[in-house]
């Protein structure tokens, strides 16, 4: 039964290769795709109720014992993240179907689609470092080639960048596991962990931490390292922004939440702080690109960064409650950044650009449109009944208990002003006068709208549902707080 | 011998690192290639470069050199190869669209399309 960890991702790796031979039915493409990942999404929340009643999941590829083969691992944290994925992966495939275009389709949209989610769930299941290293290269590789398909202008100048900033940390990642390797001898993480914290109080281990930060920085789009991710996002058409910016960070959070819980815990008074103020400036970075914009993709965008700060100081806090706050606005932000994106897709299909100062009095004649907008950005700011809330509730409370009030005055004011930014969008675009009568515009949303009232509806279950949901998350957060439950499970000792 | 190693990749990363912060695209991927090469050239030293053996137990030798970087340097070289090979292309792409390889003329997202 320890097979049905690998089941997500052979369904997506093999529909992928599937549609590779289908390449101007795009009919047969559009089925195959949207039953392979409805089937995808059921498989991996049968997974999470796996993993809830059974405890950590470990699959032994070829059967060799751990420290020698790969192992993949389903914790919880692993299983919720690759459930979100699928249901994004759904929505967005459903969202292309009307909004993509057949040149695009015809040239193995979907198959790139499905390699993508392979990559991502690839890199949230695997417990091996350089594993982690080769789905990573899946995962970008594939996204590569979706952000130049179509070719057009903007795409060739954005890629170029996007390329480049990706192959530059790809070598740092092999930098780094090159160095792991020669301190440790081993690339399995629980043995990783086992001998790191054994070998003790050696500089040269958080010096390796260090670098592996700032390469998932650079994939997470951290501070610093964020300043390829504003220009490489607005480059594709919507859907694929919203696979981007729904997944593509959250990889780099998530490696960078399992490394500094599992294997580098031995110096924590060095790393944390350090992190801690790399997360506060991505809060005040992303913020004020929120504010500073008048295009709606790039406010979602910086939208982006503000909640990859917000996530990665709940690491540091470190207690139990810290990490539920965090995996929970994680999985909330999955969400809502997906729904977030589609819907800016839905307007431009509307209205034919992206400049909000070019438009007004939506809501006339698309008031669900406009009301779904309305609802995703109050779960956006964390407005209470909606799903954004509870993840903040809890981090600003283990932020006080952990006396990092700087962190929960930033976090606070970085609300207000998110919640701002975003209805700036909703009173300029759906309120006002109105600019375009109901002939004169460019599309319909129609067929638009299913995918992210599922998206929309699903924020609106995580948030009135907290009770249902939070167990499950709780168990991800103990799990990252135990690191040797996980070690255990990987090692059988 | 790894002392040697470690400081011809360190040449290699310096030589990397100054071209690819140039201007023209080409000497960016040049530099791409350096960067990988000094990459894999350092997960074989970390490994260790004692004396032993190739990894073949046909050998029947009392000592081998360790697989695993080897395995892994094999799997860095063909995935580096594949984005080289998709980069150039773009590389090509972008030239035939745009009609410059100046990095500094790529700027700019004002002609939006």
């Amino acid at each position: 039964m320890s097979n049905f960890v690998i089941l997500p991702l052979i369904m997506t790796m093999f529909s992928g290769i599937v549609l590779l031979f289908f390449k101007d039915k795009i009919r047969v493409q559009r089925w195959i795709s949207s039953l392979s990942l409805l089937l995808t999404v059921v498989a991996s929340f049968y997974l999470v109720h796996l993993v809830h009643t059974k405890g950590i999941l470990t699959h032994e590829l070829g059967n060799w014992k751990p420290p020698f083969g790969i192992v993949l691992v389903a914790d919880m944290l692993s299983a919720l993240l690759v459930a979100t994925t699928s249901i994004i992966a759904l929505c967005a495939v459903l969202f292309a179907f009307r909004s993509i275009g057949e040149a695009r389709e015809r040239f193995y949209f979907y198959p790139f689609v499905h390699f993508l989610i392979t990559g991502v769930f690839g890199a949230f299941l695997t417990g091996d470092l350089f594993n982690l290293f080769v789905f990573f290269e899946v995962m970008l590789m594939s996204s590569y080639v979706l952000i130049i398909l179509g070719g057009t202008k903007i795409q060739l100048k954005e890629s170029i960048k996007y390329i480049l900033v990706n192959v530059v940390s790809s070598a740092l990642f092999v930098i780094s596991v090159a160095y792991l390797y020669a301190v440790t001898g081993t690339l399995n993480m629980a043995d990783l962990a086992l001998r790191i914290t054994a070998a003790g109080d050696q500089g040269i281990i958080t010096v390796i931490a260090m670098l592996l930060l700032v390469v998932f920085g650079l994939k997470g789009g951290i501070f610093p390292l964020y300043f390829w991710l504003p220009g490489s996002y607005k480059a594709p058409p919507p859907v694929i922004s919203a696979l981007f910016g729904a997944l593509l960070t959250k990889v780099g959070l998530y490696a960078i939440f399992r490394v500094f819980t599992l294997i580098f815990i031995h110096d924590q008074a060095f790393t944390h702080p350090i992190i801690g103020y790399l997360a506060i400036l991505t809060i005040i970075v992303g913020t004020i690109g929120a504010v500073a914009y008048h295009d709606i993709e790039k406010i979602v965008i910086y939208n982006i960064i503000v909640a990859v700060g917000v996530i990665l100081y709940g690491l540091t806090i470190g207690s139990v409650d810290g990490f539920t706050g965090s995996i929970y606005y994680l999985v909330h932000d999955m969400i809502i950044k997906g729904a977030l994106f589609l819907l800016c897709g839905a307007v431009i299909s509307v209205t034919g650009t992206a400049d909000m100062r070019k438009m007004g009095g939506l809501i006339k004649h698309h008031p669900f449109m406009g009301w779904l907008f309305f609802l995703s950005i109050l779960s956006l700011a964390g407005i209470p009944p909606l799903s954004g809330f509870i993840g903040k509730l809890m981090l600003v409370q283990s932020g006080l208990q952990s006396h990092s009030y700087v962190f929960v005055g930033v976090m606070l004011l970085s609300s207000l002003l998110v919640l701002y930014s975003a209805m700036k969008i909703f009173m300029t675009c759906f309120w006002g006068e109105q600019v375009l009568e109901s002939s004169q515009e460019k599309g319909s949303t129609k067929g638009l709208l299913l995918p992210i009232s599922i998206l929309v509806g699903l924020s609106v279950v995580l948030g009135i549902g907290t009770e249902w949901a939070l167990p499950y998350i709780t168990e991800a957060a103990k799990t990252l707080a135990d690191p040797m439950s996980y070690i255990q499970s990987v090692l059988k000792e | 011998m790894e002392v040697l190693m470690a400081i011809i990749s360190g040449i290699l990363f310096m030589a990397a690192t100054y071209l690819i912060l140039s201007r023209s695209l080409i000497r960016i991927i040049i530099g791409t290639g350096l960067l990988s090469h000094g990459a894999h050239l350092l997960i074989l030293t970390m490994g260790g470069l004692k004396k032993g053996t190739v990894p073949l137990l046909g050998e029947n030798a009392a000592s081998y050199t360790d697989p695993l970087p080897q395995a892994l340097i094999l799997t860095a070289i063909v995935i580096s190869f594949g984005v080289t090979a998709l980069f150039l292309v773009l590389a090509y792409r972008a030239y035939q669209e745009l009609g410059t390889d100046d990095m500094d003329k790529l700027r700019g997202t004002e002609d939006h399309e």
